[in-house]
């Protein structure tokens, strides 16, 4: 979710008996719950997409960096400036897990970094929106990485090992995000009358363009069967979008918020909240680029890998230098 | 085998895993010795320019929650790897020999534990 719409194979699924006897034994292994290794047998597809999810939530975890680094000069207290950081190099560290694990499926990262400076890559919708006040820091942490952890949790399980491996160390370390967030709202809701409203603000802003990190309804939802059948998509957008609202909106209650949306109810039949959708029209819009904050992000990134690219020469010429003088001297 | 419509990977189809375009830092994979006196495990890779920032980089990366007390760097290029395909004739030799597990030999109770 990290990774929206990602484009899969034309084709439909094929049934055990269609297949190659490789393609066959990739598949039973798959159901069986074994793991896929990066020199093992894969369909191009699997492979191909693969590298769009993986390389998509590595840039959303890189871009994802900018809103919250907006803050980091501007936190409230030295602590919050730390914590702020200590959460901020996280989501590098994060990006870094992922680029690794896309890396093993044949693609090099400067490829990557190039696909996404050049706009041909996405990065989740949600980073296209501007961090306006302090409590969009408690927003993001509490709602964004909220609904980040709910898709990585199930992905820990997923068919490809370095994939599956590199989501056990996100999660480990996700859940400080969220509860740092959620601290930062409860500390909000305590504060004065104004501080109070911030932080209503806050949720009324994030609220929908977190329910669109899951991705569009699952019968708009053309690409996921296969992507279900490889087990490198764990659950359907609408299964995981109804546990997040389930989830939070008990949370939002306790901070005394009010969620944007006069429709959500507890259903008692279904034991579920029923909540308005996003407005669709709006995601397909940032998705294409036209977001409040797409052209800004994406500069940034440009700015960012242009202006170190000194440093990245400098440093391998420098590498090489000493590797020869070493030569020399052996 | 499956393709894919439209590939948007064409350009790179399947590089050597840690070959490193010219551009690019080389490939390192990192090892982590955690706090119990367990050996290094594989804990992913990084790119770095030489062996002292691939460690730096590998502090920063894998280390941030005190989760090792030591770090081994390695460059990918010089790790030599046993292929999948070779599985079957590679591990066959241990296959028979069923003996080496203790399990093979039937030890009566009033022999106690052994």
């Amino acid at each position: 979710m990290y990774a929206q719409m990602i484009k899969s194979t034309g084709k439909g699924i094929k049934s055990l008996d269609e297949m190659e006897p490789e393609e066959r034994a990739f598949q039973e292994r798959i159901d069986a719950g074994g793991k896929i290794e990066p020199k093992d047998w894969m369909p191009d597809g699997y492979r191909k997409n693969l590298i769009r999810q993986i390389g998509q939530h590595a840039h959303s975890e890189i871009v994802g960096q900018l809103p919250e680094g907006n803050w980091i000069t501007r936190a409230p207290t030295l602590e919050r400036k730390a914590i702020l950081l200590a959460k901020v190099q996280d989501e590098a560290g994060h990006g870094l897990y992922l680029y690794c694990a896309a890396e093993t499926l044949g693609v090099t990262r400067d490829q990557m970094t190039r696909d996404l400076l050049s706009g041909k890559m996405k990065y989740s919708s949600i980073f296209n929106y501007p961090t306006l006040t302090w409590a969009d820091m408690g927003a993001v942490g509490w709602l964004v990485d909220g609904a980040a952890i709910m898709n990585q949790v199930p992905l820990q399980r997923t068919s490809y090992g370095p994939y599956a491996r590199a989501m056990v160390r996100i999660c480990k370390e996700e859940s400080f995000h969220q509860r740092q967030g959620f601290d930062i709202m409860m500390k909000m809701v305590k504060g004065t009358e104004a501080q109070r409203k911030m932080a209503q603000d806050a949720l009324n802003r994030f609220w929908f363009p977190a329910l669109m990190m899951f991705g569009p309804s699952d019968k708009d939802s053309v690409h996921s069967a296969q992507s279900m059948a490889w087990k490198i998509k764990m659950n359907t957008n609408d299964e995981l979008r109804r546990k997040f609202v389930d989830e939070t909106v008990p949370q939002a209650e306790y901070l005394g918020l009010t969620i944007p949306d006069e429709t959500l109810k507890f259903n008692e039949e279904t034991g579920h909240y029923d909540f308005a959708e996003p407005d669709w029209e709006e995601f397909f819009q940032v998705l294409k680029g036209n977001g409040p904050c797409n052209t800004e992000r994406l500069a940034a990134r440009n700015r960012a890998w242009d202006e170190g690219r000194w440093v990245r020469e400098g440093l391998l010429a420098h590498a090489e230098k000493k590797r020869s003088r070493q030569m020399a001297a052996e | 085998m499956s393709s894919p419509e439209s590939s948007e990977y064409d350009g790179t189809e399947a590089a050597p895993h840690g070959k490193a375009r010219t551009t690019e830092w080389p490939l390192w994979e990192i090892f982590i010795r955690g706090q119990h006196g367990l050996s290094h495990r594989h804990v992913g890779s990084l790119h770095a320019a030489d062996a002292e920032m691939a460690i730096k980089n590998a502090r920063d990366v894998y280390t941030r929650r005190n989760e090792g007390v030591s770090i081994w760097a390695v460059e990918a290029s010089a790790i030599a790897a046993s292929s999948p395909e070779e599985k079957g004739a590679l591990y066959e030799p241990a296959n028979d020999k069923v003996y080496r597990h203790p399990t093979f030999f039937d030890i009566p109770d009033e022999v106690g534990a052994m």
